[in-house]
């Protein structure tokens, strides 16, 4: 049964929602956000990207088919509180191990349920995603003024370095599936267990680094190539991971990168990144690739996005050469993806490992694989853009 | 890509009379395409026979071909109109199967014109088994196991293979018609027997058995770029084994995991390519095993389709308007979300709500009929709600199929938890609740999941229900937590009445006082990502409501709910008329409805669209919402069938204005004393007549009258339970029948009229503004008097009725709509016998016929009586152009003659033992739809309507006639005149003596209860019918000792879709048209038709 135990989720503007406790109980803290995907809450949970956030579903039901251990995309709950209408009674499928429910409360997440979740999103559709606090259980009964004070105090996202609390403290390896095309040395911005199997699944061998490493650490490695992944955060506030992958690029070593990992190659070529009023998440997302003229639906998770030029092409800032913004946002013209024309570098600010979400980008890491098999045979460059820029497919 | 400047022109094809699995979902569909195509600059071409329909307003096509949907028909209209291409993609199967008959007879390249929505190719892959079953392997994913039969012997061996029980599918057939489970070898003989009659390509698919598998749909659009896109996941909480259209269904899916969707998505996306589907929608549905995620891709249809209008309502996104622009060269990325104007369609929607569709059945009128749920629709409609969670959509959901019992319900129970179970192991109308009286009775969730291997999520959700009903009752005060926790379970005010033991008006005053009410959230397809600018609105109990402030003059409209016998797509009709007269007169018009098929539920309809069950309750709260909101002149009731006007008087009550005819000139209508004061003042006659409450009653009034006497329940549309009786031991029959529905009580008494044999029926639609009667047409039936008017075919302007008729009619309608005191429509039926005029009854509301008048004489009765209702008189709409100057009473002699025919569902519907169920018509409506034959004489008028009903009428062959007593005297001309053109006669004895005396040779063929003879030299006519050896049946009922043979014989004409005539009326105008259907038919479209109207004045 759905408890009856009180909870409040409490804006920094003011706004207070009443609702039910949900998950543990206590108090929490982080940015409100609101993500649209109507199925995959698991993976969403476990997302290091959502790091530092409180996770508002828009969809009215979760938890209906449990959780299970195949459909983690880390090792954890990641986010930092947890917004739902009408959380499920009992778990329904073949593969669930357990309940949400479960998972939510051994994993010390605050969250609250039975609220009017449409009239929150509409809420920070129109201000923007804001600081925010649950409270439950004895921080219930504090006062509104000090739960205001409180979320008040709060760090706010801009301005905000989470990657050393989800980066992997070691390096590990996974190794290759099947024939073996080379190494990729991945930095751990908060990476997803998909992310890295679908690497692995295109013939490399996935070398997953801490987010500390330095640029010698990563040319010792003498991977076929870098990648950078997604990951909470402000992208202003990584200056040393831009100044990493500007050494490395410089080093000749090819990149491809997926959502912070995109934010960080636009700062590296010396364009700016800004933070979006409430953000896309979603999978439902349409992005525009502008060489192909097609369209695809995707997963997107992010609340900040690279200032570029969106038609033409131009030189980076930072001297690496021809770059071209190659995906767009077909809702709202957000830069969703660049490729360099010099370097051999490209990356999309949208989530081709899906997870939760549509499968229709998973070429990228095609491309990506295609693009290394080419430099390592010495092909020409234009060859390898064409690559990279699908006018191979 | 923008749009292709090659197309100018295009000829959309309907999808004909309303049948079961093919209803007016189409009509919104076409509605849809043809306002698309004509926006973009496209000269759109129509043809649709069904009048009913909202696309074959004049005002949406260029030219409207109101014709039979035939490929010569169809060929006709191509070599008149040259159409650029034909659109097929959006008029269900009917038009999909025209379109391949084009193809076949090489009419599309004779006159060099491009299949568009779908190519021949993609058709022919999505349709055909066999391919269609490589193609999803291919695709890497799964089928069924399966084979293809082409006889039943082929079956019985491949059965084998498969073993029982196992699924049998026909090719080429809608709604699942023909196809089953077969369970034994003797099913299967009978199931794959009918398959193979019913398609076209003669061939049955046998598929392993999926039973109790879960079953998903997807519906999907793909443009020329390949962008493709899934609109909305569809879940049907009845798992596999019940058709998808008679199933609960909900969206968007609800028990899947991200990874197990995804997979599904990816299948759907593969097949919708390799099908080749580039510039439309599609829908496929799946399978999986509960127990291990198998996923089995069970079909597609590569065309808008039942599911796709669901999901089109369900999500905001315009699936056949999407499709229409897709057709004509735009790409998904260029066409703009109708509802955000600033995001693009090439998107997936989102919904942070729950939908839930349920099926409306009709069993009631075929009580024969075995009422288990199977592969083939039965279902005559549906209702769809929304709420912010599964518990208030079903409950709202149930509550708007506006029948007793389809609600959960908390009374003493009536059975115990074992017989319960074993109830609800068999799906059938109404298994939700007796899932949920078998919880409350004691079984456990896992029970109830064996019992129907419905997904234990959705038990677990009645169980809750179950677990709030009881919180309810037990309240110790009915506060406002108890008002929140019920109506966020979507209680209704009378559940928590029933439960609490008051009545449903307390209650709501108790919640209403207490400040309980719902908000009213907005359909998006974004769940709150972008702002909306449509107001398309459902209610909840929450915190935010999104209803802007407007300045304008509001007029709330009443649709029709969910389609049923008796009120279907007509009253859709007049709903979607009103609010676009009142709409062009300035009011803000908001639609209440809650049937997704329709055009009135499409948001861009109305200025506001409430999904809402059409329950007082439910109505009450968006009238509240909207007077906060701004100035409501009032509600519109007289159109929305029995649904809307049963809603008058509480709406009253409760102060709302009612708009047009008062609601006590309702009752003058519809109480059999008040009204036959109005008769008598008016010096008009009625069939002598009674009210009863119960069995002695109707027996003393019976006998006073005269049997035979017709009996029926007042406040129902439809007929329903309407019957003639012979003798007082069937009325005692009748009384057992009824007993228990609630139906007949003395508040709503029975009515018990003399049944007048031999008489003419007549039907007049028309308008009254407290000064003027405006006659919209008179129409004259076909059949006698007897024959519910829905189910009789009917002739505008009459045929056999002379002037002085006419006048009298005209004259009777007018005091009539005096005396009730009519403002708006009236609809009177007459019958005429022996000279006298008897009116049988008068209807203060538009009738199902309102639309075939307005596209036989262009007189828009429902746009004018909107507006009467609104304050405008007959002369300033005559003025102002909207009427024509002169009535429908008078029909110059020139005119074109309109022929509508009603369309019977009884293939669809088996007894117990798997026999068709009778066949007669009678005075309960049982048809589902109609079509219109107009041509410039009677004959051809009534041949077309046949033609678009039945398929047409053989002109040579075979006719078995067999007569009662009564008709032995009519038979011998309209037979002679069958001989002369031609055909064979057969006939059963005592027919035969009368017609050979009358020198007509007709050859004797046993009957049926006399059995073959033992030689089997001489088969009985039912054995001839079986072998395909008659073409035409001849069959009227006589007295009960022949009633079986008569059964036998009309049964085997229906199971082997011959034409079958059960009134010499029908045979008589019949025979008149068989020279007309040899020559072929010429067409004209309704606007050739007006302007030949406009040049006559």
């Amino acid at each position: 049964m759905i408890s009856t135990e009180p909870a409040v989720l409490v804006l920094e503007d003011g706004k207070r929602y009443a609702g039910r406790a949900y998950g543990a109980r206590g108090r929490t803290l982080g940015e409100a956000v609101f993500a649209t995907g109507m199925t995959g809450y698991q993976e969403t949970l476990s997302d290091p990207s959502y790091a530092g956030q409180i996770v508002l579903q828009t969809a009215p039901h979760i938890g209906n088919t449990g959780t299970n251990d195949e459909d983690l995309e880390s090792a954890k709950i990641w986010v930092a509180g947890y917004v739902v209408r009408d959380p499920s009674r009992m778990v329904s499928n073949f593969r669930a191990t357990r309940s949400l429910d479960d998972d939510l409360v051994s994993g010390g997440i605050v969250g609250i349920s039975g609220v009017d979740t449409r009239a929150i999103t509409r809420h920070l559709r129109s201000l923007g995603a804001m600081r925010a606090g649950i409270f439950s259980g004895d921080d219930f009964d504090l006062s509104d003024s000090e739960q205001l004070a409180i979320v008040r105090d709060a760090e706010a996202m801009a301005g905000r370095n989470l990657s050393k609390e989800v980066s992997t403290p070691e390096q590990y390896t996974i190794d290759a599936v099947g024939e073996r095309v080379g190494s990729v040395a991945v930095l751990d911005l908060g990476v997803k267990t998909s992310t890295l199997r679908y690497l692995a699944q295109r013939g490399f061998d996935v070398v997953v680094l801490p987010e500390s490493v330095t640029t010698e650490e990563v040319v010792a490695l003498k991977p076929s190539a870098l990648f950078y992944s997604n990951g909470p955060g402000d992208p202003e506030a990584s200056e040393r991971h831009v100044q990493l992958l500007r050494d490395v690029l410089s080093e000749k070593i090819p990149y491809f990168g997926i959502c912070f990992g995109n934010q960080l190659l636009g700062r590296a070529l010396g364009f700016g990144t800004y933070k979006l009023p409430f953000g896309h998440r979603g999978i439902n997302q349409p992005v525009l690739d502008k060489t192909t003229g097609r369209v695809e639906i995707t997963s997107q998770n992010h609340g900040f996005a690279v200032d570029a030029p969106r038609e033409g092409v131009v030189d980076s800032p930072a001297g690496f050469g021809r770059v071209e913004v190659s995906h767009l946002s077909l809702n709202d013209n957000v830069v969703e993806g660049i490729r360099c024309l010099d370097i051999d570098a490209f990356s999309v600010q949208y989530h081709p490992e899906a997870a939760a979400g549509p499968h229709d980008s998973m070429y990228l890491f095609d491309r990506f694989r295609d693009m290394v098999l080419a430099i390592d045979k010495g092909e020409p460059q234009t060859e390898i853009h064409s690559i990279i820029d699908g006018k191979n497919q | 890509m923008p749009r292709r400047e090659d197309i100018k022109s295009v000829l959309v094809i309907g999808s004909g009379p309303i049948v079961i699995g093919q209803a007016c979902e189409f009509d919104y569909s076409g509605t849809q395409a043809c306002r698309v195509l004509r926006e973009e600059g496209v000269r759109v071409i129509l043809v649709n026979s069904n009048p009913a329909t909202i696309m074959t307003d004049p005002d949406f096509a260029d030219a409207t071909y109101v014709e039979p949907i035939t490929w010569q028909v169809i060929e006709t209209i191509i070599a008149k109109e040259k159409p650029d291409a034909i659109l097929p993609t959006l008029g269900g199967q009917t038009a999909l199967n025209a379109a391949i008959d084009l193809h076949k007879h090489g009419i599309l390249e004779k006159y060099d014109v491009e299949l568009i929505g779908a190519s021949f190719e993609a058709i022919n892959k999505g349709e055909d088994r066999q391919i269609f079953k490589q193609l999803v392997l291919d695709a890497g994913a799964d089928v069924a196991r399966s084979h293809i039969a082409h006889t039943v012997e082929e079956a019985v061996e491949f059965a084998l293979d498969l073993g029982y029980p196992l699924v049998v599918r026909p090719s080429f057939t809608m709604g699942g018609l023909g196809s089953g489970f077969a369970y034994t070898e003797a099913e299967l003989r009978r199931i794959v027997g009918d398959g193979l009659h019913q398609s076209p390509t003669t061939e049955v698919l046998l598929e392993e058995s999926i039973l109790g598998w879960k079953e998903y749909e997807l519906e999907l659009m793909r443009d020329t770029a390949d962008n493709t896109v899934v609109v909305c996941s569809i879940e049907n909480v009845d798992p596999v084994g019940v058709h998808t259209g008679d199933s609960i269904t909900v969206a968007p899916a609800l028990t899947l995991t991200d990874r197990e969707y995804q997979n599904m998505r990816n299948i759907g996306i593969d097949i919708i390519r390799a099908v080749g589907v580039d510039t439309g929608g599609c829908n496929i549905q799946f399978a999986i095993d509960p127990a291990n995620g198998r996923v089995i891709v069970i079909e597609m249809n590569p065309r808008v389709s039942r599911s796709s209008a669901l999901a089109s309502k369900a999500t905001g996104f315009p699936i056949a308007k999407i499709a229409a622009k897709l057709a004509i060269g735009y790409h998904l990325d260029e066409i703009p979300n109708d509802i955000t104007k600033v995001t693009p369609a090439s998107f997936e929607p989102t919904l942070d709500y729950v939908v839930v569709k349920v099926p409306r059945f009709a069993f009631e009128k075929f009580p024969a009929a075995d009422t288990t749920l199977t592969t083939t629709m039965k279902s005559v409609g549906e209702a769809m709600a929304i709420g912010r969670n599964y518990t208030q959509a079903l409950q709202k959901a149930l509550r708007s199929l506006e029948k007793r019992g389809s609600s959960f319900h908390w009374e003493p129970l009536d059975a115990s938890k074992d017989e319960l179970l074993a109830l609800a192991s068999v799906p059938t109308d109404g298994r939700i609740v007796t899932v949920q009286q078998a919880l409350r009775a004691g079984a456990t969730a896992e029970e109830a999941f064996e019992a129907t291997k419905i997904d234990p999520w959705f038990i677990d959700q009645i169980v809750l229900i179950n677990e709030v009903a009881e919180a309810i009752a037990s309240s110790e005060n009915a506060d406002t937590n108890m008002f929140l926790l019920a109506k966020e379970h979507g209680f209704s005010d009378a559940q928590i009445a029933a439960l609490r033991g008051f009545g449903e008006k307390e209650v709501r005053e108790v919640r209403h006082i207490l400040g309980v009410r719902p908000v009213f959230k907005t359909v998006d397809t974004c769940a709150g990502e972008f702002p909306a600018l449509t107001p398309y609105h459902y209610s909840s109990y929450d915190l935010e409501t999104e209803v802007e402030p407007s300045d304008r003059r509001k007029v709330v409209i009443l649709g029709s709910g969910p389609n049923r016998i008796g009120q279907g797509v007509e009253f859709d009709y007049s709903c979607v008329h009103a609010s676009f007269a009142l709409s062009d007169a300035g009011f803000e018009t908001i639609m209440i409805n809650c049937n997704p098929e329709t055009v009135s539920t499409d948001y861009d309809t109305s200025d506001r669209l409430y999904f809402e069950p059409l329950t007082l309750e439910d109505v009450l709260e968006v009238i509240h919402a909207e007077s906060q909101s701004g100035e409501l002149v009032g509600v519109v009731v007289q159109l929305g069938g029995q649904t809307a006007l049963g809603l008058a008087k509480g709406l009253k009550a409760a102060g709302v204005p009612i708009l047009g005819t008062t609601p006590e000139a309702i009752d003058l209508a519809e109480e059999r004393g008040l009204f036959s004061k109005i008769l008598d003042d008016a010096n008009l006659l009625a069939p002598k007549n009674g009210t009863a409450s119960d069995f002695t009653g109707a027996v003393t009034i019976a006998e006073d009258i005269g049997y035979p006497v017709l009996v029926r329940p007042s406040y129902v549309l439809g007929g329903r339970g309407m019957e003639i009786v012979y003798d007082s031991p069937s009325l005692e029959d009748y009384f057992s029948r009824m007993d228990g529905q609630g139906i007949i009580d003395p508040a709503h008494p029975l009515l018990v009229d003399r049944f007048l044999d031999d008489a003419i029926e007549i039907d007049v639609d028309a308008l009254y503004d407290g000064h003027e009667l405006y006659v919209g047409g008179i129409m004259e039936h076909i059949e006698e008097a007897g024959i519910h008017s829905g189910d009789s075919s009917c002739t505008l302007p009459p045929v056999t009725l002379g002037r002085e008729v006419i006048d009298r009619v005209r004259i009777a309608t007018l005091s009539i709509a005096e005396g009730i005191g009519v403002r708006g429509l009236l609809n009177v039926q007459f019958a005429i016998g022996q000279g006298i005029l008897y009116v049988l009854e008068a209807n203060p509301r538009a009738s199902r016929t309102v639309p075939f008048v307005a596209k036989a004489l262009g007189i828009p009765l429902a746009k004018a009586a909107s507006r009467i209702m609104v304050g405008s008189t007959i002369a300033e709409l005559r003025a102002e152009g909207m009427l024509p100057v002169v009535d429908g009473s008078i029909v110059p002699m020139d005119s074109p003659i309109a022929v509508k025919e009603a369309v019977l569902p009884f293939k669809r519907f088996r007894t117990k033992d798997g026999l068709i169920v009778d066949s007669l018509l009678g005075p309960e409506m049982r048809s589902t739809g109609e079509v219109m034959g107009i041509d410039r004489d009677f004959p051809r008028a009534f041949a077309k309507s046949q033609e678009a009903a039945y398929g047409g009428l053989p002109t040579s062959g075979t006719v078995f006639v067999s007569v009662s007593d009564r008709d032995k005297r009519a038979i011998v001309l309209p037979v002679l005149r069958l001989l002369e053109l031609g055909f064979d006669i057969l006939a059963t004895a005592g027919t035969a003596e009368v017609l050979n005396r009358n020198g007509i040779t007709a050859r004797i063929v046993r009957k049926f209860s006399e059995g073959a003879s033992s030689d089997e030299d001489e088969p009985t006519v039912v054995d001839l019918i079986n072998r395909n050896e008659v073409d035409i049946v001849v069959n009227t009922p006589s007295g009960s000792s022949a009633r079986a043979d008569g059964y036998e014989i009309r049964a085997a004409a229906v199971a082997a879709d011959k034409p079958l005539f059960t009134t010499i009326a029908q045979l008589g105008a019949a025979v008149a048209s068989f020279e007309a259907t040899r020559e072929g038919f010429d067409v004209s479209s309704l606007q050739e038709y007006a302007i030949a109207r406009a040049a006559r004045l």
